[in-house]
C-alpha cells in the first residue's frame, strides 16, 4: 500500500463524489425547498445521459452535445415538473414516491424500448481522451480530472447563486418555510418551476459527464440515486454545502473502503475470511456512516439552516 | 411486456401450407427479457427464432407454437409463470433459463410436471453433478467452463501472476473457482467488487499497483461495459482475460476500447463449418446486429431439439429425452453431444474482440479444449 497509491485512491474518491453532488444537489434542492420527494431524480441521470448519446450521433461534436443534451435535459424537467410533478405538491410523501417510483418505471422501459436493452456510449472529447501517468503502466485519465473541474466548477456557480442572488435568497427562505414565503410575494409556483428544472439540468449534466466513463443504459441512475439520498442525508437536507461535502464524504469513504477495507481485514483474519469479510464491509461503509449521522445528528451534518 | 407471448408464431410470422402435420408442439420459453441483462434474452430468443424460421415454424416435423415469458430475474416470479406454462399453456417442453438462481427455482416444478427442460444459458453446478436428472439437459455449457478456458489459456502462456475481479456474489465466486481449476501459477489477489458496481478506478489502480502479468475479470453486462472502458482508458496494458464479459453484447458500447482483449467461449463467428457459415450472415440479416454466443445457443437450441424430436417423433419425455442423449451433430459451434451428465461434451475457443467492416466482435484465436466435459460429471447418478 503506497503512498501513490493511496494518493491515486483519493483522487478517485474526490471525482465519484463530485459525480455524486451533482447528482444530489438538485435532489437536495427539490426535497429542502418543495418538500417533494423525487425518486426519478436519477432517471434525470439516465436521460441526459442518452441525450448526449444521440446528439453525439447527430452532430459528431462532443461540445455541441453536451449544449443540446443540457437545454433537453432542461426541458424535459421543466415538462415533467409541467405534466406530473406540480400535481404532487400538496399531497403525501407516500403518494410522490409511489408516483415517482412509477415515472422512473415508465422511463426505464421506456429508454430500454427506444434504444434497447445493451448498454451504450459516448466517445470522449479527442482532446481530452488521454491519461497521465501515474504509477508505473497506469494513468489518470484527463476525462476524470475534467469531471473533477466540473464538479468543482458547479459548486463555485451553486454557491454564488444561493448566497448572492436574489433567487438565491428565496430559495434559501424556501427551504425554511416555503409557505411564509409565498405569503410575502414571492410567486412560489415559478420558484418551485426553476428549482425543479435547475435539479434536472445538473442531474442531466452529470449524465452527459459521466457517459464516456460509464455504461449508458436504461438503469445506470438507479445505483446512484440511492448514494444521492445517502448523500443529502448526511449532508443535510436542503443544503448545498451539505450536500458538496458529505458528496466527497462519501466518495472518499466508499473507494478508499473498497480499495483498502480486504487489506485491513488481513490484518485480522485469515486470507479467506478476508476475501468474504472485505468487499462485504466496503458495501455497507457508507450506509453505517448514514446510521451514525442519523443516530447523532439526525438534522444532518451541515443542515440548510446554517449554510 | 410482461407477457411477451409469441403466440401463434406460424401465423405471425407467416408461414403457409403446413396443414398437412396435423401434431401441434406447445414450447414453452422463460429468459430473463427485461431489466440489465435484458440483451442476453433477447439473444438467445432471436437466435431460437431464426432456426424456427428455417425450419418452416416446425421442429421434428411438428409445427410448434412458441410461448415467450420474461421471467424478470426474479426467482419467485419465475415459478408462477414456469407453472402457469405448464398447466395453463399445456407446454410440452420448457426452454430456459438465462440465470442460475431463476433456473434453481423453477428446475423442480417443470421436472415434477413430466416435461424436459432444456437450458440455453444457465448451467448451475448442483444440475451438472448430484442433482442432475434425466430430463433436464444443456445446450450452452456448465457455468464454470468458459472461465477454465482463461485459467488454462494462463496457464498455456506462461503467466506467473494472475490478479481475478469478479462481482461479489456466487457466480462471481465459481467463475474464480473454474480459472483456478486450471491455472497453475499464482493468483496474487482476488478482488470481490460490489454488484452493479460502477466505478473501477479503485480496483484498476489496485490492479496498476500489483503489476501481474494478466488480469482475468468476470464482469457481466453493464459492469464489464465499464470495467473495459475504464481499463482501456487507465492506460492499462497487461493481457486482459474474461469471461461473459467481452462479447456481442457489450461490444456496441465497449467499441474500440475492447479490441484485442480475450474471452472464453465455446462458440465465435468465424468457427469454419457450415452451419455457422450460414448463421452469422443469416442472423445479422434478419435482426441487424452481431450475434453473440448466447444467439448460437439459442440457435443451437433449435437444431438440437429438431434433431432429437424427429428421432423421438413425439415430446414426450421419455422418448425425447433418449433421443436427445443420442444426438450427435454439427452445431453452429461443431460438434456437439451431450455428455453423460447431459452437458455439451464441446470444444472451447479463445476468442478476441477485433473491428471487422466497422463493426466490433469476437473472433476464435485459438482452441483451447477438446471435447470438453466439466468437473461435475463425475458426480452425476442417473
Amino acid at each position: 500500500m503506497s503512498a501513490t497509491l493511496l494518493a491515486v485512491q483519493a483522487l478517485n474518491g474526490l471525482q465519484l463524489g463530485l459525480v455524486l453532488f451533482l447528482i444530489a444537489a438538485g435532489l437536495t434542492l427539490v426535497f429542502g425547498v418543495m418538500d417533494f420527494i423525487n425518486l426519478a431524480h436519477g432517471v434525470q441521470y439516465m436521460v441526459g445521459a442518452y441525450l448526449a448519446v444521440v446528439f453525439y450521433g447527430l452532430t459528431a461534436h462532443f461540445g455541441l452535445a453536451l449544449l443540446l443534451a443540457l437545454v433537453a435535459a432542461l426541458v424535459f424537467g421543466l415538462a415533467m415538473e409541467a405534466l406530473v410533478y406540480r400535481h404532487l405538491y400538496g399531497r403525501s410523501h407516500l403518494d410522490q414516491v409511489l408516483a415517482t417510483f412509477g415515472i422512473i418505471l415508465i422511463l426505464t422501459e421506456g429508454a430500454k424500448a427506444v434504444f434497447g436493452p445493451a448498454p451504450l456510449s459516448l466517445p470522449r472529447p479527442e482532446a481530452l481522451s488521454g491519461a497521465i501517468p501515474l504509477m508505473d503502466g497506469f494513468g489518470y485519465p484527463v476525462w476524470r480530472l475534467v469531471i473533477i473541474g466540473a464538479g468543482l466548477g458547479v459548486a463555485a456557480l451553486l454557491y454564488g447563486l444561493v448566497q448572492h442572488t436574489r433567487m438565491g435568497m428565496q430559495v434559501r427562505a424556501g427551504a425554511t418555510d416555503a409557505e411564509m414565503i409565498g405569503a410575502l410575494g414571492v410567486d412560489i409556483r415559478r420558484l418551485f418551476m426553476g428549482v425543479f428544472g435547475f435539479g434536472a439540468m445538473l442531474a442531466g449534466f452529470a449524465g452527459v459527464m459521466a457517459a464516456p466513463v460509464f455504461a449508458v443504459e436504461p438503469t445506470m441512475g438507479d445505483g446512484l440515486l440511492i448514494m444521492a439520498f445517502v448523500v443529502i442525508v448526511i449532508g443535510g437536507i436542503g443544503s448545498i454545502r451539505g450536500a458538496f461535502l458529505a458528496a466527497v464524504i462519501v466518495g472518499l469513504v466508499d473507494t478508499l473502503g473498497r480499495s483498502f477495507s480486504t487489506d485491513v481485514a488481513r490484518m485480522f483474519l485469515a486470507p479467506a475470511a478476508a476475501n468474504d469479510v472485505g468487499p462485504a464491509v466496503a458495501s455497507m461503509l457508507v450506509y453505517v456512516l448514514m446510521a451514525g449521522v442519523l443516530f447523532w445528528r439526525p438534522q444532518g451534518l451541515f443542515p440548510a439552516r446554517a449554510g | 411486456m410482461k407477457h411477451a407471448k409469441a403466440l401463434a408464431l406460424a401465423a405471425a410470422m407467416g408461414f403457409t401450407g403446413m396443414a398437412a402435420q396435423a401434431e401441434t408442439l406447445t414450447v414453452g420459453m422463460m429468459l430473463t427479457l427485461s431489466g440489465p441483462p435484458a440483451a442476453l434474452g433477447q439473444h438467445i430468443r432471436d437466435g431460437f427464432l431464426l432456426a424456427l424460421e428455417e425450419k418452416g415454424g416446425a421442429l421434428g416435423g411438428m409445427d410448434v407454437e412458441l410461448i415467450v415469458v420474461d421471467d424478470e430475474l426474479q426467482p419467485d416470479l419465475a415459478v408462477t409463470r414456469a407453472r402457469a406454462l405448464l398447466e395453463r399453456d399445456g407446454a410440452d417442453i420448457v426452454i430456459g433459463t438465462v440465470f442460475s438462481n431463476v433456473m434453481m427455482a423453477v428446475f423442480r416444478p417443470v421436472i415434477e410436471a413430466g416435461v424436459v427442460l432444456v437450458s440455453p444459458n444457465a448451467g448451475p453446478a448442483p444440475l451438472a453433478g448430484r442433482g442432475c436428472h434425466a430430463n433436464y439437459f444443456n445446450t450452452a455449457w456448465q457455468n464454470d467452463n468458459n472461465h477454465e478456458v482463461l485459467g488454462q489459456h494462463a496457464t498455456d502462456e506462461g503467466y506467473e501472476r494472475l490478479v481475478l475481479i469478479a462481482p461479489n456474489y456466487q457466480a462471481g465466486r465459481d467463475a474464480m473457482e473454474g480459472v483456478k481449476r486450471f491455472y497453475r501459477g499464482e493468483v496474487v489477489d482476488e478482488i470481490f467488487t460490489q454488484l452493479g458496481q460502477l466505478d473501477f478506478s479503485a480496483e484498476l489502480a489496485r490492479v496498476a499497483s500489483l503489476r501481474p502479468d494478466a488480469v482475468y475479470a468476470f464482469m457481466p453486462g453493464g459492469m464489464g461495459v465499464n470495467l473495459v472502458r475504464q481499463f482501456a482508458q487507465a492506460g492499462l496494458t497487461m493481457p486482459f482475460l474474461s469471461a461473459f464479459t467481452v462479447d456481442e453484447t457489450t461490444l456496441p458500447a465497449t467499441q474500440a476500447d475492447a479490441v484485442g482483449m480475450f474471452a472464453g467461449a465455446q462458440w465465435a463467428r468465424n468457427l469454419d463449418n457450415e452451419t455457422n457459415a450460414a448463421f452469422v450472415p443469416a442472423f445479422e440479416a434478419k435482426f441487424g446486429y452481431a450475434p453473440s454466443l448466447y444467439a448460437s445457443q439459442g440457435y443451437d437450441t433449435a437444431l438440437i431439439l429438431d434433431a432429437a424430436l424427429a428421432v423421438a417423433g413425439t415430446a414426450e419425455a421419455e422418448a425425447l429425452s433418449a433421443a436427445l442423449k443420442a444426438v450427435e451433430m454439427e452445431t453452429t459451434r461443431g460438434a456437439f453431444r451431450f455428455g453423460p451428465n447431459n452437458f455439451p461434451v464441446q470444444d472451447y475457443f479463445l476468442v478476441q474482440a477485433v473491428e471487422r467492416d466497422g463493426r466490433f466482435v469476437t473472433e476464435a484465436v485459438a482452441t483451447v479444449f477438446e471435447n470438453h466435459s466439466d468437473a461435475y460429471a463425475a458426480d452425476c447418478r442417473m
